[in-house]
């Protein structure tokens, strides 16, 4: 009985609009797809969407919550890809169900990446800042360079693998439950008792640790649960397509899901969602109506975009123009701070003030032997 | 044996190339804290700047084309990344350095994006003038990899020097040590910055060079490689120190270029010198040369 | 039982061949409220962090309970019952002021729940977090931070946030609780003020209480037993008035 009312106490909706606001999309699509209303290109570009959002989410788990910067998230989702799709093309002989395959593909994708994201999570236990950047970055183009060399008999090698691609308009519709779940998932964690140590050890990792919380845990923990998120996207992203190449797979893929994770505002599960949506849009109307000569300013157009908006957000000068424009302002709208009411977890408000310093700069855990200009360490 | 010196000197020529670029990103690292994703593409900028110079201009001598060449590709890097600085980095210093981050990616897109406006994806194939070739002990070797490595050591060699003995020189490496100290004592930071980010880009248009004399053929995407890895080699050797640069850069050339002799490995190249760049981390995170830094506790 | 709730023998360490502690002896007894003083670089944080395992010590041992924990994690330190507050205030600066207690709960097992139970919102998971809110909300009531509860811990003025840092190590459930200059940069109303706390904390939770302190007034004023260290070793020993009374310390002290 207490159990229920607990649930139902801390049961808010406001903390559950992303969830109502995606089953809507999903049941509006649906229907709209009964009638025949989507295109084929519509289709691919929700599909498109739908993956991006799952990469940025569970990247922004990574450099949000956890505090790390990774580059090398697009190399989990190409073992994801590879093996998922792989593991699929085999199935679809033994099992005559479709989505079941599909299914079942994106857990072996999921898992399989999982183990790597846990690889690549031990590094981070020693490493911090830019020096971890790199080394997720080589995980990544190490991970592409081995199934650049598989034979074409397994995943093809330079040439791709060919992959059975998902005809009809099913594959949205399982693109939307799995980023809703995707998101329920993280959601959940990041207002647990959970994202809370995720979120100290971010803010202060010798705090968290004197706390008792264990670091090489949660740190392990964040990165494979990334990974395994990235890895079950690589698996839509295959059976999108007819063929899985290795070269989609490059740092520069890591670095656009990095930038749909700050666009949207680090830290804001909501934002992620939002902003590789708008990336991926963006991308296809400009794809779209820059023809012939055009096409080629895309990039160009693009970059000046990402340049304006990131000086725009963080320009110290800027900052003034800002405020005034901005409607969501938190100084506006809550005049007076102590009167927030957040016994329940308002995470929009926190996690945007990140210290990016101590996300960036080489801090060294010091663990290893102790140097001689430290001992004035001791005091003062 | 003939083998083994030639793969040794192309190592280490290719190490010269990689260690001039990498001390484009640890300079800028050391005094402005910031990763310079877009260096790489300085390295587009000067390959074009190049193609530009060899293709239409026509004075005597393969050597004197060089020349001309070197200079019009220094002086297009160096306005290329002074400009980069004031437009994109100068407005978000102080901002977080993810921020700066994700600009310098911006700029990279954008100076993709723009030279494939101006040039077209596809690569243009360069005929680079002729130097020949020469004989080191039983190995014939191109002069263009020897001048490559002994213009890289000269450059280098000259940059300690002015780092170590000039007053700019020694003002960089205050300002990488306290930005704000270094302010109080009369330093003029953003100066210093400037002056920065023209010395790596200048060096950038010399690898730039040597580059082609490699891969004689210029596309929009020609910097990102050599640039990661150049990254790579600048995080080996500590980020944020010259000679672990230099070292890293070496090292990196080597590996590249014993890998690619070995018929078994040549293809996972590759995988091989980031699998010994994150080996190297493991075993010391701070890399080879890299200064310690410690938290307060 | 053990005779002390903390012992240590012959702790010391050094950075490079520079001896920063050499031969600590502490002996604190259960319930006990201990001082240790020293002037500046005299390594009293030093010794904090070599029992709370952010250095490994070169030399010696230590007990809690009767049971060694030379070399053990901070973490595990944590689990077996010391917990610290920082010289440099360390709150997790973008949470808010419950949720820096609740972090300190985290490992407390009447809450465990596991991520899983968590992502999938299991009834186990709301349970949990009610009550370990609740929890924290009684802590904090204790502290006088009831009321900011849901402010951002930057936004607290000093002194609260010193007094949070407490509530927080106070959270973890420790046997022994080491705080840090806890006065340090407070005005006399609210060294005052943290006084009553400290001794309400070990009277009402029955704590034994290590504290740092370069004002001797305050730590006079509190401690039961002090040792003065200087320049990494022990100067002198014993009840506040024994030890600050004694020729050395004096010595140390003003100079001469």
């Amino acid at each position: 009985m207490q159990y229920i009312k607990n649930i139902k106490q801390s049961f808010k909706l406001k903390n559950n609009i992303n969830y109502f606001v995606l089953i809507a999309l999903l049941a509006v699509l649906i229907i709209a797809d009964q009638f025949g209303l989507l295109g084929r290109s519509l289709t691919g570009l929700i599909i498109k969407m739908g993956y991006s959002a799952i990469l940025a989410v569970s990247l922004n788990l990574v450099v949000g919550f956890l505090g790390e910067l990774s580059l090398g998230h697009a190399g989990f989702m190409c073992a994801g890809a590879y093996i998922g799709c792989f593991f699929a093309n085999y199935m679809y002989g033994v099992i005559d169900n479709k989505i079941l395959v599909l299914v079942l593909a994106m857990i072996v994708g999921g898992l399989v990446a999982t183990v790597l994201g846990f690889i690549v999570g031990l590094p981070a236990l020693r490493l911090k800042g830019d020096y971890l950047a790199i080394v997720t970055l080589a995980f990544g183009e190490i991970i592409r360079n081995i199934f650049n060399n598989t034979s074409s008999e397994t995943f093809g090698g330079a040439m791709g693998m060919s992959t059975k691609k998902f005809e009809g308009t099913t594959l949205f519709i399982i693109t939307l439950i799995t980023l809703t779940i995707v998101l329920f998932l993280c959601q959940s964690l990041i207002r647990s008792k959970h994202g809370r140590a995720i979120t100290a050890i971010r803010d202060n990792e010798i705090a968290a640790k004197s706390m008792g919380i264990n670091v090489t845990y949660y740190k392990l923990f964040v990165f494979a649960l990334a990974a395994c998120f990235a890895g079950v996207a690589g698996v839509l992203y295959g059976h999108s397509l007819s063929t899985v190449r290795q070269d989609a797979f490059t740092y520069n893929y890591s670095i656009e899901i990095l930038v749909m994770v700050v666009l949207g505002g680090i830290g804001s599960m909501r934002g992620s969602i939002i902003s590789a949506s708008l990336i991926v849009y963006i991308n296809a109307l400009l794809q779209n109506n820059l023809s012939g000569d055009m096409a080629e300013i895309k990039q160009a157009v693009y970059a000046i975009i990402l340049i304006i908006v990131v000086i725009f957000n963080n320009a110290p000068a800027l900052k003034k123009v800002k405020d005034k424009l901005s409607v969501s302002n938190p100084a506006k709208k809550n005049k007076n701070p102590e009167t927030i009411h957040d016994d329940e977890v308002d995470w929009r408000r926190v996690p945007t003030k990140i210290p990016m310093d101590e996300v960036l700069t080489a801090n060294l855990p010091n663990n290893d032997e102790a140097e001689s200009d430290t001992a004035e360490k001791g005091d003062k | 044996m003939s083998t083994i010196i030639s793969v040794l000197i192309n190592g280490l020529s290719l190490g010269a190339i990689y260690a001039l670029i990498a001390l484009g990103y640890t300079m800028v690292y050391g005094i402005a804290k910031m990763l310079n994703f877009a260096h790489g593409d300085i390295i587009m900028v000067g390959s074009y700047t190049i193609f530009i110079t060899v293709m239409n201009l026509n004075i005597g001598g393969p050597v004197l084309t060089l020349v001309a060449a070197i200079l019009f590709s220094v002086i297009v890097c160096t306005v290329f990344g002074v400009t980069i600085e004031k437009i994109a980095y100068k407005p978000l210093r102080g901002a977080s350095p993810l921020a700066v981050l994700i600009t310098a990616i911006g700029v990279s897109y954008f100076l993709q994006g723009s030279s494939q406006l101006l040039f077209g994806a596809r690569a243009l194939p360069i005929t680079m003038p002729n130097l020949g070739n020469i004989d080191i002990g039983a190995a014939k070797v191109s002069v263009g990899t020897v001048v490559t490595l002994v213009v890289g050591i000269i450059l280098m060699v000259a940059l300690t020097v002015f780092i170590k003995n000039t007053r700019t020189g020694k003002a960089m490496v205050a300002v990488s040590e306290d930005k704000g100290a270094a302010q109080l004592m009369g330093i003029n930071v953003n100066k210093i910055i400037m002056i920065t980010f023209a010395i790596g880009s200048a060096l950038a248009a010399f690898a730039a060079l040597f580059y082609l004399f490699g891969i004689p053929a210029v596309n929009p995407t020609l910097g990102s490689m050599p640039g990661i890895k150049a990254f790579a080699a600048a995080v080996i050797g500590g980020i944020g120190s010259i000679p672990g640069a230099m070292l890293g850069g070496i090292l990196m050339g080597l590996i590249e270029s014993i890998c690619k002799s070995i018929p078994a490995l040549s293809s996972y190249t590759l995988a091989i010198e980031f699998g010994i760049l994150i080996l190297i981390l493991l075993i010391r995170p701070i890399g080879l040369l890299g200064k310690k830094r410690r938290v307060k506790v | 039982m053990a005779e002390y709730l903390l012992e240590t023998k012959n702790l010391g360490i050094s950075f490079g061949g520079l001896k920063a502690l050499d031969d600590i002896n502490l002996k604190i007894k259960k319930n006990q409220l201990y001082g240790l003083v020293g002037p500046n670089g005299a390594g009293k944080t030093t010794v904090f962090n070599l029992l709370t395992g952010v250095y490994k010590p070169t030399t010696g041992t230590f007990y809690l309970d009767g049971k060694e924990l030379t070399g053990k994690t901070q973490e595990k330190i944590n689990h077996e019952g010391i917990a610290r507050t920082f010289q440099n205030i360390r709150l997790f600066n973008n949470m808010s002021v419950i949720r820096n207690v609740m972090v300190g709960l985290h490992n407390q097992p009447e809450f465990k729940c596991t991520p899983f139970a968590s992502m999938l919102r299991l009834p186990k998971h709301f349970d949990t977090e009610i009550r370990c809110r609740e929890k924290a909300k009684e802590i904090l009531r204790i502290f006088d931070l009831y009321e900011e509860r849901n402010n951002l811990a930057c936004n607290l003025p000093y002194g609260k946030q010193r007094k949070l840092e407490i509530a927080r190590a106070l959270a973890t459930n420790p046997k022994l609780l080491l705080l840090d200059e806890p006065a340090a940069g407070m005005n006399p109303n609210e060294t005052e003020d943290l006084m009553r706390i400290v001794r309400r904390i070990r009277d009402e939770f029955d704590m034994t209480i290590l504290l740092i302190e370069h004002d001797l007034k305050f730590v006079s004023g509190l401690c039961d037993e002090l040792t003065v260290l200087n320049f990494g070793t022990t100067l002198a020993e014993g009840t506040a008035e024994e030890a600050l009374n004694d020729p050395e310390v004096i010595k140390a002290y003003i100079g001469g």
